[in-house]
């Protein structure tokens, strides 16, 4: 069941829905009663400033085709930064991509990911599969800029090598549906995986962040960090699941996932897993959701800070947590200036 | 300076203050005492405006304006500041921060020009210096992981800088042992001056040992019962509330 074999087939009896345990908070069989027309080959797409900024060559995807042919592309032996970007240009309209990313031995790359709604209604769909090679270390920033009535779906399947780096933060705002999905393996040993997350969402959108992090070799190592907060009628979804297997002696995983409510109407659901069949191991797991900290908030109001700006400051410095983990400086500012940006759209 | 005139707060619909009156005048340091559940902590957390701590009759002003009709903001940009019996940690957002944004947002209030990042930077490291507060705890988020004492004189470094009216002190000598008390009485009697009024709340005599007040009150069952001099304190220490409740 899957976005990508129905989009293929035409059969919408092949979306995953409400049945789909992994699938039963995003529920696309439900929504979807027609599939969207394919989307049209576009020749241009508007500029992205943010994006622009950092300097760094860019791959645009747009309607799932990329923009500039074989002109750009991710050099394999890696160093420095690239961006992607992937823009629905189409209302009601559907589309599938492929884009693959590697980086070879001890090379070091940076990759900011940006999804675009550009229009909207669209349903997208994205693969973006990773290798990580021996010794080699790569950061991800994700950028999760959907139209609100569109359907987005992205998998990111990741093979980690031994010695292997992989750090990614993923930056929602939701979608009528969003999920972003990310499976990582630890193929080879001692390799290192920072897996973060934030979501902010608002009115009546969703989004779901789903990880499944497999330790199948030794001295492996995963630290998760997911924070999100939800207003309006909007719906959360957390679904972590790390995977111990027998032999994978000495792994130290890590799993945090901790949200704020906003509003009574809003919806957080989360499910931490996780299965463990080796003995010498480390692993924790932590899960909250709550409301602002009216203690706190009553605090900074006595020193002389006004409601909304003292709102703003609890839920920033939240959600910061997060964004401090992202270890590229102009990666972390820019994560920092886009989770302010949508807070105070929120608000 | 403080003036409150039959006061009446509930809480969660309970009546906590009964018409209590005080006046403090610039420049003087009260204390009120009393015994658990009197309704000193419902005092403080009404006077900064606290929700559901709701004034039912009465009022307070300072220097003639009405506080109660003023939201916790507001109160603090016309001079009051609470020092909490425990100090809230604020993780995230460091020290520093922290008393940036209050005092800028205070300034804002009140229609002046916000302090830049180098002056402010300047201001708070003087100020910590006078009171031995580590630079070092400045970046660490506010208040998380520090010790009882620390909390206390990070409450009193934002005294420094914000530079309130009126200071309302609440249980301050709880968590401190004797050493700490002592740093933290000192450095409170360093903020004492002729245009601003302290309201000191405690249970025991022991902050009064090292904060001399100009005068006492008695807070029993929701009002004020007795009233006087420093010896009242200590008259206090040696035969306890018993008298008053017995009354009350």
């Amino acid at each position: 069941m899957s976005l990508t074999a129905a989009l293929k087939t035409g059969d919408l009896t092949r979306l995953p829905g409400r049945r789909d345990e992994d699938w039963r908070w995003t529920d696309l069989r439900g929504l979807l009663r027609v599939l969207p027309p394919p989307s049209p080959a576009v020749d241009a797409v508007a500029a992205n400033a943010v994006l622009d900024a950092l300097g760094a060559p860019t791959l645009v995807y747009a309607n799932g085709r990329p923009l500039e042919d074989g002109e750009v592309a991710i050099p394999p032996t890696g160093k420095g930064v690239f961006v992607r970007r992937f823009v629905a240009a189409t209302a009601e309209t559907s589309h599938h991509a492929e884009a693959p990313a590697s980086v070879d031995a001890g090379g070091t790359l940076v990759l900011v990911d940006g999804f675009e709604g550009q229009a909207d209604g669209y349903v997208s769909d994205t693969a973006t599969p990773i290798r990580v090679g021996p010794g080699a270390t790569l950061e991800r920033l994700v950028l999760l800029d959907d139209a609100a009535e569109a359907v987005s779906v992205n998998l990111s399947e990741v093979e980690l090598a031994p010695g292997a780096t992989f750090r990614q933060t993923v930056l929602a705002t939701g979608a009528r549906r969003q999920r972003f999905e990310t499976r990582v393996r630890h193929q080879g040993g001692g390799a290192s995986l920072q897996l973060d997350g934030v979501y902010v969402l608002g009115d009546r959108r969703h989004s779901d962040q789903t990880t499944v992090v497999d330790h199948v070799t030794v001295d492996g190592s995963t630290s998760q960090l997911t924070k999100g907060v939800v207003t309006g009628r909007s719906r959360g979804v957390f679904q972590g699941r790390i995977v111990v297997a027998h032999g994978a002696d000495r792994t130290d995983a890590r799993m945090g996932h901790h949200a704020l409510m906003l509003s009574e109407q809003a919806e957080v659901d989360a499910k931490p897993e996780l299965e463990i069949y080796a003995d010498d191991v480390q692993c924790a797991h932590g899960n909250t959701v709550g409301a602002i900290d009216e203690d706190a908030l009553f605090y900074i109001r006595s020193r002389g800070v006004p409601e909304a700006e003292a709102r703003a400051l609890l839920i920033e410095a939240f959600l910061g947590e997060v964004t401090d983990r992202i270890t590229y400086e102009p990666a972390r500012d820019l994560a920092r200036a886009w989770l302010v940006e949508r807070l105070g759209a929120l608000a | 300076m403080l003036s409150i005139d039959n006061l009446h707060v509930a809480v969660g619909g309970t009546e906590i203050l009964k018409g209590l009156s005080l006046e403090i005048p610039a420049g003087e340091v009260h204390a009120v005492m009393g015994p658990n559940g009197a309704g000193k902590s419902t005092l403080s957390y009404a006077l900064a405006g606290r929700s559901g701590y709701e004034p039912t009759q009465g009022s307070a002003t300072l220097d003639g304006e009405d506080l109660l009709a003023m939201s916790p903001d507001e109160r603090a940009a016309h001079g009051v500041f609470l020092s909490f019996q425990y100090p809230i940690e604020i993780p995230g957002v460091p020290a520093m921060t922290f008393i940036r944004t209050a005092l800028n947002a205070q300034r804002k209030a009140r229609g002046e020009p916000e302090v830049s990042a180098p002056d402010f930077l300047k201001l708070a490291r003087q100020e910590a210096a006078k009171l031995r507060i580590e630079p070092e705890m400045l970046r660490r988020p506010l208040n998380v992981g520090f010790s009882g004492g620390e909390k206390k004189r990070m409450e009193i470094l934002q005294l420094a800088v914000l530079q309130p009216r009126l200071l309302i002190l609440d249980e301050t000598d709880s968590g401190l042992d004797i050493d700490a008390l002592r740093i933290v009485a000192d450095d409170i009697n360093s903020l004492r001056s002729p245009d601003r009024a302290m309201l000191v709340i405690t249970h025991y005599q022991r902050l009064l040992d090292y904060v001399k007040p100009d005068v006492v009150h008695v807070l029993v069952g929701g009002r004020i019962v007795d009233s006087g001099g420093p010896e009242l304190a200590e008259r206090l220490e040696e035969s306890g509330y018993d008298r008053y409740l017995e009354a009350a």
